[in-house]
């Protein structure tokens, strides 16, 4: 099968205003008679829900958490792109749209990108006129903060809470139509498997998470907003709870899954400090806004502190290596997150890491403490202030911007980083591939449609940070409300659809056997010990750095625990009751045959590119080599069964704005 | 350090529960959770069932994590939620009592795991701007104001984890129905409807079953994001002491 993207003709900049304004629409009166699935109430579901309810379509929404407010996007804390360029400095959406494809590294799809774009500026509008209480300056007005791998200031924020809030507007516009009863919510509700009638996605099959029941639910289309799958790697910034099993059921059930190689490893974390660790906490990307990063020059040092006998304040100003601003001059400490990343692995694989596990560099915030605190007291007419006045003046400042981060490194670090400098190591963090989509968000299964971090549509190989954001809500509030209509525009005269209807009691039926099965193996170890094996296989071999020899090594040891799996796991209790257990059983299970796909998948990449780097593809300096002659295509895999191999389908990239160049942020 | 853990068990919502003990080994670095996640392990070792707790972000944020440990909403550490607390908190030897939220709007499910759906249909009630995708204007045309909008911020921080209700007394969800109100009503998107939305919400609240707000403060001191009481002040002056006005919702 081919991939057709469905990029409209035209212009890049009015291709999508000249597309929207020629696509079939559903009339009022027939909205009424159609159902929409939408599984998720993250961004990207919430919006999308709550936008559909509003155009008058039946919904039923889904979320396995048991409120919708709940979803992993909560937990977003840096900010939100919008090309406003209220900050007058030179923004516009095609600086947004060319920042957001090189920040990716030319993996792309130009279309979606620029859409993504000019969408962006509508996104703050709505988020505002819901209630979000974004960051203001003194004269009343939207605050903005620059993040990495760009040079103007575009991210809105609301405090370290960005997420959080944007979630409640979305969480809100979807309450207001539950209440209007357009929307029909169904939480702890998870979706165990899609079903086809034809060829076309009508339904799915959900697990009632507090009786154990299995439900089918059935309607025109569905809609998965479900999130990214960084769980696999069982250590990440992600939530708990976040994992793949939806849209793998959707592979499964024939949708292609693009890119799983192209995972986001984020510079800014917490190190790990024991095996007993269960997620690794974030420290937000705004933070390299003022801090720097470094390590000692000198392995003596860095030996001394990891062993305690010194500490990041010991070390002189000529002793430290502050190595993303030597390396990288012209975006300094504000380099993507691909490329702050390898190179603080390479700091601590050379011996230079400050934790005593090795793995830590320091971020710190003396420099801007000063800066701070100097013109804070210019600002108040102090002429001659004291070293302790300008640290405390400055310290405030710092805190006011950052106050709720700090907070949380101290509760978890036990250290206070207003006064001893962060430590901090790259982490998991985002996927940017996903179910394969075109242009109107559909999958190549008629009537799928893939939003937010669950499709794979807009980072390439390497997301820009507080564009996750932008583009959950893009595709739920301005995109797929309108793109739907595409293929609803066909179903006006299709009957509803009854869930009792032979492919649906057949998929029950498979879930059912699939639940029994796994409870039934009555094994000898915990899903737990299964997930944090898988993850250490990936961590290792399919992590920050990837080769062949690795990847294949961790295809084989992912097999042979796949097999262990189903013979030794230990589910206790039953099927039919509220069981957290056999919950994370069917997750790690999925998570156990996508792990192998990403692994194959970055084998099959013989490039270096954005969040993907193969040592064998490497430039003398240690940069990443990509290889636009070969890999300028999207790979989208085809799952053939159990056993058999995933068929590559390949969407070649048509760049016909931008030149492919080396990405250089030196 | 060496713990021991009264922990209430509760097969299901129309089951009777009881505290059973567990013996556990902890670090002081591990969270609180993590701490529940090694004995759940033990027990899974043992082809016990594990306790079933409720948890997702880790990070404070999401309100999932909901249980009294040792008699407090969240635990004994001020402005932190269960997720955030860490073992170097407690001491080695210390016998921890975990019990799950009490309020007979919070139906117990299974051991610490409760229904808090009663707060979703107090917002769908109207706890939302009423505008539709598409409908709105710049978003710099209303100018707002740094510290309004910062005192709707501190009133939006709400996790919506219902602390303030286990807290209580009377399990009133006030202080979390003042701070949806006040985040909306202290901007001028959300003035409008300011009246109607308080009083309904404050209508679902009671139908759902919580209690009425005696001034107590107890939500205060134990709500994870520091939600303060001015809010059902400023709920009480401002939106329901018109109640008997003309914008009454019926
Ligand atoms: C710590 C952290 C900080 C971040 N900060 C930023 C930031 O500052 N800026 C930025 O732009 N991005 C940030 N990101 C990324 C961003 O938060 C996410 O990519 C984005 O929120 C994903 O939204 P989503 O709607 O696609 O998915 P999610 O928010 O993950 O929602 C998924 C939804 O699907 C539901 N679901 C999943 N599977 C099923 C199933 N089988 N059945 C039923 N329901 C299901 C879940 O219940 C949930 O409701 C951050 C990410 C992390 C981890
Ligand atoms: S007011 Fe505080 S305690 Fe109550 S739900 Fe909100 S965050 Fe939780
Ligand atoms: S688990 Fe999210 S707040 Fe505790």
């Amino acid at each position: 099968m081919s991939l057709d993207s469905k990029t409209p003709p035209g212009p890049l900049a009015e291709k999508w205003t000249r597309y929207r304004g020629t696509m079939n629409l559903v009339a009022p009166n027939n909205k009424r008679r159609i159902d929409i699935i939408v599984v998720g109430t993250g961004l990207a579901g919430a919006s999308a829900a709550a936008t559909l309810g509003e155009l008058g379509y039946n919904v039923k929404c889904f979320t396995f958490h048991d409120s919708p407010r709940r979803a992993h996007s909560i937990a977003a804390q840096g900010g939100i792109n919008a090309a406003k360029n209220y900050a007058n400095d030179g923004d516009s959406v095609y600086r947004l749209f060319y920042d957001t494809i090189k920040g990716g590294d030319y993996r792309s799809r130009e279309s979606n990108v620029y859409r993504l774009a000019e969408v962006s500026r509508n996104i703050i509008d709505q988020a505002v006129a819901q209630g979000v209480p974004f960051a203001r300056d003194y004269g009343g007005l939207l605050d903005n903060r620059s993040f990495g791998g760009v040079q103007v200031s575009r991210t809105f924020y609301a405090r370290g809470q960005t997420g959080q809030q944007l979630l409640l507007g979305a969480y809100q516009a979807l309450s207001r139509q539950i209440a209007l009863g357009t929307v029909e919510m169904y939480n702890r509700h998870e979706m165990l498997d899609l079903v086809l009638v034809d060829g076309k996605a009508r339904g799915i099959i959900a697990r009632n998470l507090v009786t154990g029941k299995l439900e089918r639910f059935a309607a025109h289309c569905v809609v998965l907003g479900t999130g990214g799958y960084s769980n696999v790697f069982y250590l990440s910034t992600n939530a708990m709870m976040c994992n793949v099993t939806a849209a793998w059921r959707a592979v499964r059930r024939g949708a292609y899954m693009a890119n799983p190689c192209f995972t986001q490893i984020h510079p800014t974390c917490i190190p790990q400090s024991g095996d007993y660790q269960s997620k690794l906490t974030l420290m937000s990307e705004s933070l390299r806004n003022d801090g720097r990063v470094w390590v000692p020059k000198k392995k003596e040092d860095a030996k001394a502190i990891r062993e305690g006998q010194k500490t990041g304040r010991d070390i002189a100003e000529e002793d430290r290596d502050y190595f993303l601003e030597r390396r990288y001059p012209a975006f300094g400490n504000l380099v993507p997150r691909d490329v702050a990343s390898r190179a603080s692995k390479t700091a601590c694989d050379e011996g230079l890491g400050v934790a005593p596990t090795g793995l830590a560099v320091f971020l710190d915030f003396t420099a801007a403490i000063e800066r701070y605190g100097k013109s804070k007291a210019h600002s108040m007419g102090m002429h001659d202030p004291s070293p302790e006045k300008i640290r405390e003046l400055g310290e405030a400042v710092i805190s006011e911007k950052y106050g709720n981060l700090f907070e949380m490194y101290e509760k978890i670090t036990g250290e206070n980083p207003y006064k001893m400098p962060m430590k901090i190591y790259p982490a998991v963090h985002y996927t940017m591939g996903g179910l394969w989509v075109d242009y109107n968000l559909e999958t190549n299964i008629p009537g799928l449609f893939a939003t937010g971090e669950c499709n794979f549509s807009d980072h390439g190989a390497n997301r820009l940070g507080a564009s996750a954001l932008m583009q959950g809500l893009a595709d739920g509030y301005f995109v797929l409300p309108y793109t739907i209509g595409q293929f609803l525009s066909n179903e006006i005269r299709t009957p509803k659809f009854s869930p009792d209807a032979k492919e649906f009691v057949e998929a029950e039926n498979q879930t059912r056997e699939r639940l029994e099965g796994m409870i039934n193996i009555k094994g000898s170890q915990s899903v737990e010990s299964f997930h944090r094996r898988l993850g250490k296989i990936m961590w290792e071999y399919c992590g920050m750095a990837r080769n062949a020899d690795g990847l294949q090594k961790a295809r084989k040891m992912i097999r042979e625990l796949r097999e262990e799996f189903y013979k030794d796991v230990f589910i206790p209790g039953s099927t039919e009751e509220y069981n957290p257990e056999l919950e994370k059983a069917q997750r790690v299970a999925d998570f156990l045959e996508m792990g192998e796909l990403m692994v194959l998948d970055a084998l099959n990449r013989n490039e270096s590119c954005g969040g993907h780097f193969r040592e064998e593809y490497q430039s003398e300096e240690g940069e990443a080599q990509r290889n636009d002659a070969d890999y300028a295509f999207v790979s989208a895999w085809e799952y053939k069964g159990w056993e058999a191999e995933p068929v590559l389908h390949k969407e070649e990239l048509v760049f016909e704005n931008i030149e492919l160049k080396t990405r250089s942020y030196k | 350090m060496k713990l021991t853990l009264k922990i209430w068990r509760q097969k299901s919502l129309k089951e009777k529960g009881r505290f059973e003990t567990y013996k556990v080994e902890a670090n002081p670095h591990m969270s609180f959770l993590e701490m529940l996640d090694v004995l759940n392990e033990e027990l899974i070792a043992k082809k016990e069932e594990p306790v079933v707790f409720e948890h997702d972000c880790r990070e404070g944020i999401c309100g999932t994590c909901s249980m009294v440990i040792n008699g407090e909403p969240h635990g004994p550490m001020g402005g932190t939620t269960a997720c955030q607390l860490h073992m170097r908190h407690f001491k080695d030897g210390e016998t921890i009592v975990i019990e799950p939220f009490r309020a007979s709007a919070f139906p117990v499910m299974k051991d610490l795991a409760v229904d808090r759906s009663a707060l979703d249909r107090i917002i769908q009630a109207g706890g939302y701007i009423s505008v539709s995708t598409g409908a709105a204007q710049d978003a710099n045309a209303v100018p707002i104001d740094k510290d309004t909008a910062g005192h709707s911020f501190d009133a939006a921080a709400c996790i919506g984890c219902g602390a303030c209700v286990a807290a209580c007394p009377n399990a009133s969800a006030m202080l979390f129905v003042s701070a949806k109100v006040s985040h909306l009503a202290l901007l001028p998107q959300g003035k409008v409807e300011a009246k109607r939305r308080a009083q309904a919400m404050v209508k679902q609240m009671d139908l759902e079953g919580f209690g009425m707000c005696s001034n107590i403060t107890a939500c205060e001191a134990e709500c994870p994001k520091g939600i303060s009481v001015e809010n059902i002040a400023r709920l009480n002056r401002e939106y329901l002491s018109s109640a008997l006005g003309s914008e009454t919702v019926a």
